[in-house]
């Protein structure tokens, strides 16, 4: 009774935005929609601050395109599908929304890529990081943009095995990323000489991982890989260190942000491996953003978030290249047209992935840390022709 | 030896690991069934409260340099107080009303106060350090179990005990349970209720704030922290019967090791077995485990 008053008082609450936005004209305008995880775990890998990003991206570009002004929506998907969905269907159906942005939560972006697709529609992804949306579920209208499953896999699981962690085993969230990343990186691991002993699946947003710890650690494997992200990566390394898990596995982070080393400390986090697309300190450009945004939102941008700055910035140009909104011409234009900015540089290849160079990063200690947010040391960058799901690998129906 | 193919040792610290975690709903539910049965109130700001208290003590160590064992009484007795607040300002407009404008009201203080502490400390959580005197892990043969979650399970069990013994066995105890049954005799004899039952709520929300002090070093430190485990703890007291004291800690406990089990055998359902085992409770004895048919 009470999980459903939750969610009528949650209806309730997304009705009446929806109403105040309906009495906005719908056609004059150049309307980006954002939707992602503003309240729950994923809230400060990408949430406000990512909105915060776009709508900078968008003030830069000097708040209009063709002439018309250009406004941001954005809402909380509470990381369920079927609302991220049906936001989607009503701000393209009432609204006269020209594009989107999916968040966090692949669940959520591989349905919006959907109703992204079923009603034409350009849609980036930053936050999700399912290799899904642009490998057996890509559409001509997704671009996935920031990093993938795929490539983590590629970065953190090959690394590791190369330095000896030959023995596996994963603690996985029950969910499309989760299982994605589990499956692209166990695949990486095996392509390497190294085994997989065993995984156990925790439920998204799991508060307790203790016990799936010493399930862990009783299978005497030398690595423990982390298939989870945000609040989840969070408390488990936390708990690792509780239960002295470290002295005998090594601990890979698939995917972990910058946010969550900060929130953990360098302490409890030095020497962790992990990939990334982006960071605040890599040469003066980046650092020039991470100011820039560190002045607003007082805290450094994630990777993802300076992905949504980035993306909004390339669509913006395309679409004025292009001359129109329409999405074929302005997806036309973004495959063609190389990226080079603060954040990547590269190009979209046909399957919708944006293919960049990635980094693999080492947490640095608390002596090798300079200030504040000064958290990683590049080990390696890894190149845009390796790191991706390749063309022979891809079952993209558009890449053939 | 082995039961069902898991080792002895490792079902002996899924149990522990269990108790630990029901220690949390036992503390939880104990005090959301005290509310219920004097207040008939609902209360969704359990959670809240809870996180408050965790939140209280981590800003007293961070802006303060006050450490955890003065905070495991201090941060209790402010919730506490904040309770006297939400109960003499909002809660006692609403006794004679059905129990859902209860619950809805509860329910949007804890959004108003999530809300705000979230947009001021983000998602990720603060971290607290474990306390110098219980740091360490001791070898138990079978499993490490570090020393705070031990100091967990036997804090919240002297607690939950202490109550019990107030509720159940001291004339204070009876008051209260006489006030529950018929308040206005209890007032002919002259005993204040309105500030009763003020007091009650107050205790709730501090018995909240406890289990948030014990569980700020477990966890990280976030603002929704409360959110996880308050729809878990309502399981809890249902099952175990609204208003039964002894019920929602015996069935917290209980439920924490049931979870904890099904962790090793199918932790896919981990997050569920506790509504399955609510369904099923519902279903058979709708007045709860402990509950009495009224």
């Amino acid at each position: 009774m009470n999980r459903k008053l939750k969610t009528l008082v949650s209806v309730l609450g997304a009705a009446g935005l929806g109403l105040a936005a309906m009495q906005a004209q719908a056609q004059e305008k150049v309307k980006i929609g954002f939707i992602t995880d503003m309240s729950s775990l994923y809230a400060d890998v990408e949430g406000k601050n990512g909105a915060m990003a776009i709508q900078m991206a968008i003030d830069d570009f000097g708040g209009k395109v063709l002439g018309k002004p250009i406004e941001l929506m954005s809402a909380d998907h509470q990381n369920k599908a079927d609302i991220a969905a049906s936001k989607a269907r009503e701000w393209i159906d009432t609204q006269g929304l020209t594009m989107l942005f999916g968040g966090t939560q692949s669940g959520t972006a591989l349905a919006m890529a959907k109703i992204a697709d079923e009603k034409k529609r350009v849609f980036i992804v930053n936050g999700a990081g399912s290799s899904a949306l642009t490998n057996d579920q890509c559409t001509p209208y997704t671009v996935h943009y920031a990093y993938d499953t795929v490539a983590l896999a590629k970065g953190t699981g090959s690394a590791v095995v190369k330095q000896g962690g030959k023995s596996w085993f994963f603690l996985t969230a029950d969910y499309a990323f989760g299982q994605a990343l589990e499956a692209d990186t166990a695949r990486v691991v095996k392509e390497n000489g190294g085994t997989v002993v065993g995984s156990v699946k925790h439920p998204l947003n799991a508060s307790d991982f203790s016990s799936f710890l010493l399930q862990a650690q009783s299978s005497k494997a030398q690595i423990l890989g982390l298939a989870n992200a945000g609040g989840d990566t969070i408390n488990t390394i936390k708990a690792a260190k509780e239960f002295g898990i470290t002295k005998t596995m090594k601990m890979a982070g698939l995917l972990v942000f910058i946010t969550d080393i900060h929130s953990l400390g360098l302490k409890n986090t030095e020497g962790l491996l992990l990939t990334t697309s982006w960071d605040w300190n890599l040469n003066d450009q980046t650092r020039a953003f991470g100011k820039k945004f560190f002045e607003k939102a007082k805290r450094m941008p994630t990777d993802i978030q300076a992905a949504d700055y980035s993306a909004t910035m390339n669509y913006l140009k395309a679409v004025q290249a292009a001359g129109t909104t329409d999405a074929d011409k302005v997806m036309a234009k973004l495959k063609s047209t190389p990226i080079d900015d603060f954040y990547a540089k590269g190009v979209i290849r046909p399957d919708g992935r944006f293919a960049h160079d990635m980094y693999l990063m080492q947490v640095k200690s608390q002596k090798e840390s300079q200030q504040p947010w000064d958290y990683y040391k590049v080990v390696a960058k890894l190149p845009a022709d390796q790191v991706w799901t390749t063309k022979a690998e891809s079952k993209c129906a558009l890449w053939k | 030896m082995e039961i069902f193919g898991v080792s002895m040792p490792a079902m002996m610290s899924q149990l522990l690991l269990g108790l630990v975690n029901g220690s949390f709903y036992a503390i939880l539910s104990l005090g959301l069934a005290v509310i219920f049965g004097l207040l008939n109130v609902i209360n969704f700001a359990h959670g809240a409260l809870f996180m408050l208290g965790a939140l209280i003590t981590w800003m007293a160590m961070s802006y303060l340099g006050v450490n955890y064992w003065v905070m495991l009484v201090a941060s209790p007795l402010v919730v506490g107080v904040l309770g006297v607040v939400i109960e003499r300002l909002f809660l006692r407009w609403i006794y004679k009303l059905d129990h859902l404008y209860g619950l809805l009201l509860t329910l949007g203080l804890t959004m108003v106060i999530e809300g705000v502490f979230r947009s001021i400390y983000g998602v990720s959580g603060l971290g607290y350090d474990t306390p110098e005197l219980l740091e360490g892990a001791t070898n138990l043969g079978f499993m490490i179990l570090p020393n705070y979650r031990a100091w967990v399970v036997v804090a919240s069990i002297v607690v939950c005990v202490a109550t019990w013994y107030v509720i159940e066995r001291t004339k204070l105890g009876a008051y209260l349970r006489a006030g529950t049954e018929n308040p206005r005799l209890v007032e002919a004899f002259g005993v204040n209720v309105p500030v009763m039952i003020t007091l009650t709520y107050a205790f709730g929300a501090a018995l909240a704030a406890f289990a948030g002090v014990l569980a700020a070093p477990v966890y990280q430190v976030t603002p929704l922290m409360g959110q996880n485990l308050i729809i878990v703890v309502f399981a809890v007291v249902v099952i175990g019967g609204m208003g039964s004291i002894m019920g929602s800690i015996l069935t917290g406990l209980g439920l924490g090791v049931i979870e904890g089990f099904t962790k090793v055998f199918y932790p896919e359902a981990s997050s569920t077995v506790v509504f399955v085992i609510m369904a099923i409770v519902l279903l058979i004895r709708p007045a709860g485990l402990f509950g009495k048919e009224k």
